[in-house]
């Protein structure tokens, strides 16, 4: 095998991408969408780590997947806040029961 | 094959097929072990690709911190009288046949963009004390804020879990 | 000369007490003190204008200082020409002087009020409203234009109204009020008409543009006659205001306001306010106007001093001596005694004031008693007030060593040689005659209040004499009625500083044809002199004749005037001090001249039936045009208008309202198929929201579009 290039990297993080898509739009549960944004901004990591370190950008790459992570912390924080209210309100947490937007 | 691309397809394998569970496991609570398991072949590529600190940050804080509250997420939204912890899926149709297309277009661009790669790769350096001096001078005014938005998801989500 | 410091002061006097007007009202309620703001703000006024009097005589008393501003700029306005509108301020001798006057007998007034006025619910209102007066009157003496003279006479109108109708609860009160200002007007409606001749012919209200124009010739209309019916139109304001003949009739019954009031309004503002116009506008009368204003002033200088001698009232006589006294005025104006005319504005503004607050004094001693009758012996109780009465008394009647003698003799000398010039005798008798009733009636009023008997017991040992806020400005006002301010020589003002360096009178710009045969240029003083200097102040105009027999007049005069005020004295005490004479045989005697004189010599019946009966008729009338024939029409077109309206509600309802019910059937209808889309799950948007990203990435990268539509980028 050759060596290992950006594309690999990218590769990788568009299928985790795509994975974390399909979490989202697809499960029923609240928890489980939240796990796919989790997904989704770890490939979104993968490709600042990897870009800082294909492109030349030295450590800013790296700085901005550290804002990434402490934001998803932040935001993982409130949407489970948010679900546990949803559920004290509907008794449960599928989200495609939850169609109060509609009229 | 060096051991460098040995590490790194082993690293993508374990990220992808564990992801691959997530989403596929009706059962919640193997979703998210399988969820742990993609946060560690992250961190492993992370530190193929030279980013010890990111690395490390990605262990504590999405395994030791997000992680766990989504297990708590689980737990407090389902009776545990229920034996079966499980979820179904809605609409899978459509959101396989659009999730395919963004797929074929996303490889599309990887595929079509012309990268402007550095000619030869340097070999990873950890560089724990280069971030630290970023992070206090040309990103502090960043760093501040994200401590002061930290705070203020903090107080936001007891205050809105309480109600 | 620096002028700007003039303008500069005179801009901070005329605001000062705008602004005390408005605090005293806005806080007036709030806070009990702010009369001591509004008093403040006076004293601050006069300080300022006793320096700017003083700068202005002392130094600058041969220069005018004029600062203008175009107001409104139209261009060139067809039909017109070009309309350009200046407002501005112009201070000379005769504006500091009164200046000087309105703001010492406003803050004596103030002083006056505070204890006159103690106790009274609306105390604060009334400094608010003596603070608008003040503005108003400050404004028309600084003004070098007619608009903004005609602005301040409308608003020193407002401003007497609101104070005469003071005690309001008073139907007396708020009928004098009303009474003021509706006979205000009738002058004024000549006045607008004057200034509005004098807009169209000059294109400008400034005086010295007016003036200037004149003296090159330009007349209104082309003829003398329209010049001479501009200078009576403008002077029909000055009847308004200064209760001149026939328009007299206000003033004795704005007696009703406070007596503070009387003395700021009737004595040394309001009633001067016209005489300071017919000063203003001196230039331009012509010698048929100057003789039409004589006229005037004499009857308002006879007719009244007649009344007086009948009447009851302290303030009512006092009232009736004041018009007299404007008349006198007046007259002087017409006869072309420009000096003397201003001069007894000022020396007649001093012991007038004084006689006001004098009589105020006494009505505030003997508890709102106003009738003569049933005074008496007030002279132990009240001696402060006694003496400077005494010494106001002795200067109304002319008496040697008061201010009022120089210039009533002045005026009395101007009358005589006017007569002997022109042969209308009959101003200058007129002027004696005067000057024997006004003697007799205020030593009548003097005896009759601080003499003799009292006649109210009760009343009489209540009386106390008055604190000394009310006594003091009574003390300063007697001391400015000495000769010694106005001139070094007891016998004549001739010769004094007032006379002869304060008070030149302005050259007359009227062509020469219709002046008075005295008043005829000198060959030298042609026009183009004039224009080479139009700034300085233009001096004057007698022809060696007049100077002539002035001179000649000069004793005779004084002695007249001295021999008759003594007499009048004497008769005066012969009658009610020594009672000689039983006055109810003498009036029983003469019973229809007395009821003649008593009554007013009928003018309010006679203006009631006249004017106000003929005004109901005419109302009446034209309430009955109105019911029938206006809103007939009025009702004939309402009809109308109802058939219009009620087919245009009918295309309203099945036209205009079709579309609109369509335009929603169809939007609905759209709705209804759009709303599927809308599930109201999160995840239905999402793909939506990837399916559209999906596509615009597509076309980024593919650079295709659909419809055969071109990709740039």
């Amino acid at each position: 095998m050759h060596q290992i290039t950006l594309l690999h990297f990218l590769f990788v993080s568009s299928t985790l991408f795509c994975l974390g898509l399909f979490c989202v739009v697809a499960r029923k549960n609240a928890i489980m969408v939240l796990m796919g944004i989790e997904l989704i901004l770890n490939s979104a990591n993968i490709n600042f780590v990897a870009f800082s370190r294909f492109g030349g950008f030295g450590y800013n790459g790296q700085i901005a997947a550290l804002f990434v992570i402490i934001l998803a912390a932040a935001e993982s924080a409130i949407a489970l806040a948010i679900v546990l209210n949803i559920y004290k309100m509907f008794n449960n947490v599928n989200v495609d029961e939850i169609d109060n937007m509609r009229e | 094959m060096d051991m460098y691309a040995v590490m790194f397809y082993f690293f993508a394998v374990v990220t992808i097929a564990s992801a691959f569970a997530v989403v596929s496991t009706k059962n919640i609570i193997y979703s998210a072990f399988n969820l742990m398991l993609t946060f560690f072949g992250v961190a492993g590529i992370y530190v193929l690709l030279g980013a010890d600190f990111i690395a490390i940050v990605q262990l504590i804080v999405y395994v030791g911190g997000i992680l766990i509250l989504l297990i708590f997420g689980v737990m407090l939204t389902n009776k545990i009288t229920d034996s079966e912890i499980k979820t179904g899926w809605t609409q899978v149709l459509p959101a396989m046949l659009v999730v395919a297309a963004f797929a074929g277009t996303l490889l599309g661009m990887v595929l079509k963009s012309n990268w402007r790669v550095l000619p030869q790769l340097q070999q990873p350096v950890t560089g724990l004390a280069d971030i630290g001096v970023l992070l206090v001078n040309e990103y502090a005014l960043i760093f501040e804020l994200l401590g002061a938005l930290l705070l203020i998801a903090l107080i936001g989500a007891a205050s809105i879990a309480r109600k | 000369m620096n002028q700007i410091p003039f303008i500069q002061i005179a801009l901070i006097i005329l605001f000062l007490p705008l602004a005390g007007f408005f605090f005293t009202l806005l806080f007036g309620k709030k806070i009990k003190q702010m009369y001591l703001f509004e008093t403040a703000i006076i004293t601050i006024a006069l300080g300022l204008s006793i320096y700017m009097a003083w700068m202005k005589l002392a130094y600058f008393a041969a220069e005018r200082v004029v600062s203008e501003f175009t107001w409104i700029d139209m261009g060139n306005t067809p039909g017109f020409g070009k309309l350009t509108v200046e407002l501005g301020m112009m201070i000379d001798n005769v504006t500091v002087l009164l200046l000087f006057v309105v703001c010492l007998i406003s803050a004596l007034v103030h002083y006056f009020s505070i204890e006159y006025m103690k106790g009274d619910k609306r105390y604060n209102r009334f400094f608010a409203y003596l603070g608008i007066f003040t503005f108003s009157m400050l404004g028309i003496v600084f003004t070098h234009n007619m608009l903004m003279m005609y602005i301040f006479w409308e608003l020193v109108g407002l401003s007497s109204y609101l104070l005469i109708g003071f005690w309001y609860e008073k139907k007396s009160a708020s009928d004098a009020a009303k009474k003021a200002f509706i006979v205000n007007r009738v002058g004024d409606v000549g006045m607008l008409a004057g200034i509005l001749i004098m807009f169209i012919t000059y294109k400008t209200f400034t005086f010295d543009k007016i003036f200037l124009a004149i003296s090159q010739g330009h007349l209104p209309f082309n003829s003398e006659f329209w010049l001479t019916a501009l200078g009576i139109l403008l002077f029909c304001g000055a009847i308004g205001k200064s209760a001149q003949f026939p328009l007299h009739v206000w003033l004795p019954d704005a007696m009703e306001g406070p007596t503070p009031v009387s003395a700021l309004i009737h004595a040394a503002t309001m009633v001067a306010a016209g005489v300071y116009l017919t000063v203003r506008i001196f230039p331009l009368l012509t010698g048929d106007a100057l003789l039409f204003i004589a006229t005037v002033g004499a009857l308002s200088a006879f007719i009244p001093a007649t009344i007086a001698l009948t009447q009851n009232d302290i303030k009512k006589v006092l009232a009736y001596s004041t018009i007299s006294q404007l008349g006198y005025m007046v007259m002087a104006l017409g006869v072309g005694a420009y000096a003397y005319g201003f001069f007894h504005l000022v020396t007649h503004a001093f012991f007038k004031a004084g006689l006001f607050l004098g009589s105020g004094s006494v009505i505030h001693a003997m508890h709102h008693e106003q009738d003569i009758q049933k005074m008496g012996g007030l002279k132990k109780k009240l001696p402060k007030t006694y003496y400077t009465f005494l010494i106001f008394s002795l200067a109304i009647s002319g008496i040697p060593l008061t201010s009022g003698f120089l210039s009533k003799d002045g005026i009395l000398a101007s009358a005589y040689a006017f007569g002997s010039l022109t042969g209308y005798k009959i101003f200058a008798i007129t002027g004696f005659l005067v000057a024997l009733l006004t003697a007799f009636y205020m030593f009548r009023l003097l005896i009759l209040t601080f003499h003799g008997e009292p006649k109210n017991k009760e009343k009489y040992d209540h009386a106390h004499e008055s604190p000394a806020l009310m006594t003091y400005p009574l003390i300063l006002l007697a001391i400015l009625s000495i000769f010694a301010f106005y001139t070094a020589n007891p016998t004549s003002a001739e010769k004094g500083w007032v006379m002869q360096t304060w008070l030149k009178t302005p050259e007359t710009v009227v062509p020469q044809s219709s002046r008075y045969s005295f008043m005829a240029k000198h060959e030298e003083a042609t026009v183009e002199n004039k224009e080479a200097q139009p700034q300085h102040e233009t001096t004057v105009v007698h022809s060696e004749e007049y100077m002539e027999a002035m001179h000649h007049a000069h004793y005779p005069a004084m002695f007249l005037s001295l021999g008759v005020a003594v007499l009048g004295i004497l008769t005066a005490f012969f009658f009610y001090f020594w009672k000689k004479v039983d006055t109810d045989k003498l009036v029983n005697s003469i019973k229809p001249l007395y009821n003649f004189s008593l009554n007013k010599w009928y003018f309010d019946e006679l203006y009631d039936m006249t004017i106000v009966n003929g005004t109901m008729v005419l109302s009446r009338f034209l309430a009955w045009f109105d019911n029938t024939i206006v809103d007939g029409i009025v009702n004939g077109s309402a009809t109308v208008t109802r058939f219009i309206s009620r087919v245009s509600g009918l295309f309203d309802t099945y036209v205009v309202d079709g579309i609109v019910n369509l335009t929603a059937t169809l939007s609905g209808l759209l709705g209804i198929f759009v709303r599927k889309i809308q599930t109201g799950k999160v995840q239905t948007y999402l793909i939506l929201v990837i399916f559209s990203l999906v596509m615009l990435t597509f076309i980024y990268l593919y650079k295709i579009l659909p419809f055969g539509l071109e990709f740039k980028m």
